[in-house]
């Protein structure tokens, strides 16, 4: 018999668990969820838009009653729990239903707090929570014309605007004089309120409300000093309260909310408790970001897996007024000793703010130009180190040249503007997947719109999207991105987790990290077959069903299926017999077309898959190798002429070129890696837009890092000089070997610099020759086993079965 | 009635993988899982005609190699948004040996 799972709270923490769960393990429970409210699961955080008429009741519903009952879930709204036995294991609801469960889950929220001054509870006075409340404050602008909001932080302001929206008189009461001090400083706040006076909202500063004022209907409030204002309707929005009595009743341990630990197991191990009612590590949330981290975790326990915690949130706002963009993140007033960075514009009503503390950004304010707030809200989880782009980082991700990885801009794009190219897919239609289908995740998005899911180079406009149609909502921009969705873990975990715990073959390593599915897929195994390949040169058994088809067929699939085949020349140089020999595999293959490739080589192209291991045969005879123009490995150098002819040329480019290639071929990588030699720094071969690259001086060689072409160029940036040929040698091979190892795969040496930053790439290189020479040696061990040529070893039969078809007798 | 052409052994195709079966007229991917059933379906993403039998096989599905759609390897679906269907083969392995539902007739539809 299943076990029986009992809801308590059909809200979105409590749901968001639910589905957590059913992913996880959609058999273990039998679940029972009891709402108090009538309506099916919603989303809470988009009252806002619905009471300023930007949205209707429908369009935030999250999981429809057809929701529940396909997925064999059993739903009762408008029927609370009122007690729970935890004794008897059961729960008892107002219409007197009696329930059992084996695990309870509390998911009651939270209530707006009512201030205790005379007259607080005649009609026309109430908080903003559900539904009920919305429609409270509709029908109430409909009739009247005054409303008084008591409470300017960030739910205050919202109901303030809905309700002028609906054509209300609106008076906005503060007790403090910064609006939205939880989130914003005084500058800012001073932007907002004058923003928003110029809207219409009106407002009290410092005003200590002292009585309602009414008889049967409120009609006014007077405040500590004397004055009065005519009021039809008052809303209060002055906090939340977690709504612990249920549990406190039950004797389970509460303070100001239900107490969990990491596990958001309450004190009784059968109770689990989830969202605004919690207290965690002493602190209660009443934003949905943390929720659903919350949810995770919750939901990993409550399938048996046991493996994650949760460990507190970082939490970000946007307020939800139109024509309002606000943003604010951290520790957004900064301790003594933080430095702050801060952009001021009166008159284009800007104003950013950074706080920074030892080259990590520890918080931010941003009024009037928000774009570039899940940047600043990521590089503050990831606690990236920023000095490299401090002089430019209030201007924004854009003016860095982010490599092709998240512009902001997006947001000012029309909706048929197109966002991932790769599929076709515009901002409108990714928009209305997340409002319609009620998506909060990348992992989502792509699924329902299939926008990021090829080359990956919008996925940073998908996720500006996200974060700005969701606010706070949006569950990613997390401090770890899981590898795929076969998995929570994120690359760096998988990484770590191999060298630790010794792990040297895939099973083993999906058990240990409890994968949810057993062969993983095609976006996790190429990872993973190659993280355990880089850890283990020589021991790991690489998995050819686990490499994309090029790297397993050596040869880069075509779009009519035919492959294209790219003999390495070493630093571009070529002999007469190597083109003779190239020239005849084309015409006795019948190959259609020849090209120069922009890395100097040849490309054949569309060669039948059976024509590969012959035809790889000739050019071996030749004296020609692979060169894996097919892989996410080394790619080609690329020179000029240097000194041997040019009569500019400093140094013996060509020749470096060749030797830098002789090193370094046949190493695989997290993504394919371009390099090139320039013989003087009029750079012919375009040296600083590499992965590596070397620019020749009279002195010495410049090294330059992290460049590339690609979807969006980056230069490189210029590492140090050198004086030898050997150390370009040395410092070559530690620079791949650091991305070889720290990297994430798929994730080229532009972003990876970005992300970890130029400093820690010269600490690593250049500060610790130690480190620097171990590095060089470690690769110079796993090239050991790279340098045999593929094409040799199938050409003399090896994986035979790969290129030949079967045939129907 | 069906007629079952033998095709290959089971060790002839890769656990996790595919191999091509050249037929008068078409290409079928005879794909195996890694719990060592086989499907067939025929080589052609119903996206863009990309060569399944190429793709990376996890589950029950493959991933086409040209632009990461996904198949049902039993019923030949694409899964997620995408949609369209690759025509999918009877197929049995009895002692090691896989047999192919394969006649002139299903070739042409």
């Amino acid at each position: 018999m299943r076990e029986r799972l009992v809801l308590i709270g059909n809200g979105m923490a409590g749901m968001r668990t639910v589905e957590e769960l059913l992913k996880l393990d959609a058999e273990r429970y039998q679940i029972t969820v009891f709402g108090a409210e009538p309506h099916p699961n919603y989303n809470r955080m988009m009252l806002s838009p619905v009471l300023a008429g930007d949205k209707t009741v429908d369009d935030i519903v999250l999981n429809s009653r057809q929701w529940y009952s396909d997925n064999g879930v059993e739903l009762h709204t408008g029927d609370p729990v009122v007690s729970i036995d935890r004794v008897g294991r059961k729960v008892v609801t107002a219409e007197g239903r009696s329930v059992a469960y084996d695990r309870l889950l509390v998911a009651t929220g939270s209530t707006p707090l009512i201030i205790p001054v005379p007259g607080a509870d005649k009609p026309g006075v109430l908080g903003f929570r559900d539904v009920a409340d919305v429609a409270t404050m509709l029908a109430a602008s409909r009739e009247h014309r005054n409303a008084v909001v008591i409470g300017g932080g960030l739910l205050g302001l919202e109901a303030a605007n809905g309700l002028l929206r609906n054509g209300m008189q609106v008076t906005v009461v503060h007790l403090l004089d910064v609006l939205m001090e939880r989130q914003l400083d005084k500058p800012a706040a001073a932007f907002l309120k004058a923003s928003l006076e110029e809207k219409g909202l009106r407002f009290l500063m410092e005003a200590r409300t002292a009585e309602i004022l009414g008889d049967e209907r409120v009609t006014g409030v007077r405040f500590a000093d004397g004055m009065v204002v005519d009021a039809d309707l008052v809303v209060m929005a002055v906090g939340i309260r977690p709504n612990v009595e249920l549990a406190r009743q039950a004797g389970v341990h509460c303070n100001r909310g239900i107490v969990v630990d990491d596990t958001m197991q309450t004190f009784d191990p059968r109770i689990y408790a989830v969202g605004e009612c919690v207290e965690h590590r002493s602190t209660c949330y009443g934003l949905v970001a943390p929720l659903f981290d919350q949810a995770k975790v919750c939901a990993n326990h409550l399938a048996r897996m046991g493996i994650s915690r949760y460990e507190g949130s970082v939490t970000s706002t946007k307020l939800k007024v139109t024509g309002v963009d606000l943003f604010s993140a951290g520790e957004f007033n900064g301790a003594e000793g933080d430095e702050t960075l801060v952009l001021q514009d009166p008159a284009q009503g800007i104003y950013k703010k950074l706080v920074i503390r030892d080259d990590r950004v520890k918080g931010a304010v941003l009024y009037g130009d928000t774009m570039d707030g899940s940047w600043y809200f990521q590089l503050m989880r990831e606690g990236t180190d920023i000095s490299a782009f401090r002089g430019s980082i209030l201007f924004g991700q854009h003016d860095l040249g982010d490599a092709g990885h998240g512009d902001a801009r997006v947001l000012a794009l029309p909706d048929s503007a197109e966002v991932c190219g790769c599929n076709g897919v515009c901002k409108g239609e990714i928009v209305d997947a997340i409002v319609k289908k009620g998506l909060f995740t990348l992992e989502d998005v792509r699924a329902h719109t299939k926008a990021s899911s090829s080359c990956g180079s919008c996925t940073g406009l998908v996720e500006a999207l996200l974060a700005n149609t969701v606010g706070e909502g949006y569950a990613e921009t997390p401090s770890k991105k899981p590898v795929c969705s076969c998995t929570d873990h994120s690359h760096d975990e998988v990484i770590r987790t191999i060298r630790e715990q010794q792990l040297k073959d895939m099973p083993a390593l999906r058990a240990f990290l409890s994968w949810r599915t057993p062969d993983g897929c095609a976006v996790c195994r190429p990872a993973l077959n190659y993280y355990l390949l880089a850890a283990w040169p020589g021991e790991y058994q690489d998995d050819a069903q686990s490499r994309f088809i090029n790297e397993r067929a050596h040869g880069n699939i075509q779009k009519d299926g035919t492959y294209s085949v790219v003999p390495r020349l070493f630093g571009g140089l070529v002999t007469p017999s190597e083109l003779r020999a190239i020239a005849d595999v084309a015409e006795k293959f019948e190959v259609p077309e020849v090209k120069i490739t922009g890395g100097q080589r040849i490309d054949l192209f569309g060669i039948k898959k059976e024509d590969l291991p012959p035809m790889w045969a000739d050019l071996n005879a030749a004296g020609m190798v692979s060169g894996h123009a097919y892989g996410k490995a080394l790619r080609t150098c690329k020179t000029c002429v240097g000194s041997d002819w040019c009569r500019f040329g400093t140094q013996d480019s060509t020749g470096l070129g060749v030797k830098l290639e002789q090193l370094t071929w046949g190493s695989w990588m997290p993504h394919k890696f371009k390099m090139a030699v320039s013989g003087c720094p009029r750079n012919c071969a375009e040296a600083t837009i590499k992965d590596f690259g070397v620019v020749c001086v009279d002195s010495g060689y410049e090294l330059h890092v992290g460049g590339n072409g690609g979807i969006k160029v980056r230069v490189t940036d210029l590492l140090c000089k050198v004086e030898t040929e050997a150390q370009v040698l040395e410092y070559c091979a530690a620079f791949i070997q650091l991305y070889r190892e720290e990297a994430h795969y798929l994730e080229r040496t532009a972003p990876w610099v970005e992300r970890v930053g130029l400093n820690h790439v010269k600490q690593r290189i250049l500060d610790d020759p130690q480190g620097r020479q171990a590095l060089y040696q470690r690769f110079k061990y796993s090239q050991q086993f790279s340098q045999s040529d593929p094409w040799k070893a199938r050409a003399d039969g090896a994986e035979a079965r790969e290129y030949a078809p079967l045939r129907i007798a | 009635m069906t007629q079952w052409t033998r095709i290959a052994t089971l060790d002839d195709i890769p656990r996790l993988g595919a191999r091509v079966v050249r037929a008068d007229t078409m290409d079928i991917a005879l794909f195996r899982t890694s719990s060592d059933q086989v499907f067939a379906l025929r080589d052609q993403c119903p996206h863009k005609g990309g060569p399944l039998s190429q793709g990376i096989v996890h589950g029950g599905t493959v991933t086409c190699p040209l632009h990461n759609w996904k198949i049902d390897l039993a019923s030949g679906e694409a899964q997620g948004p995408d949609e369209g269907c690759a025509h999918s083969f009877p197929v049995k392995v009895e002692k090691g040996v896989v047999y192919l539902a394969y006649s002139v007739k299903e070739e042409a539809a």
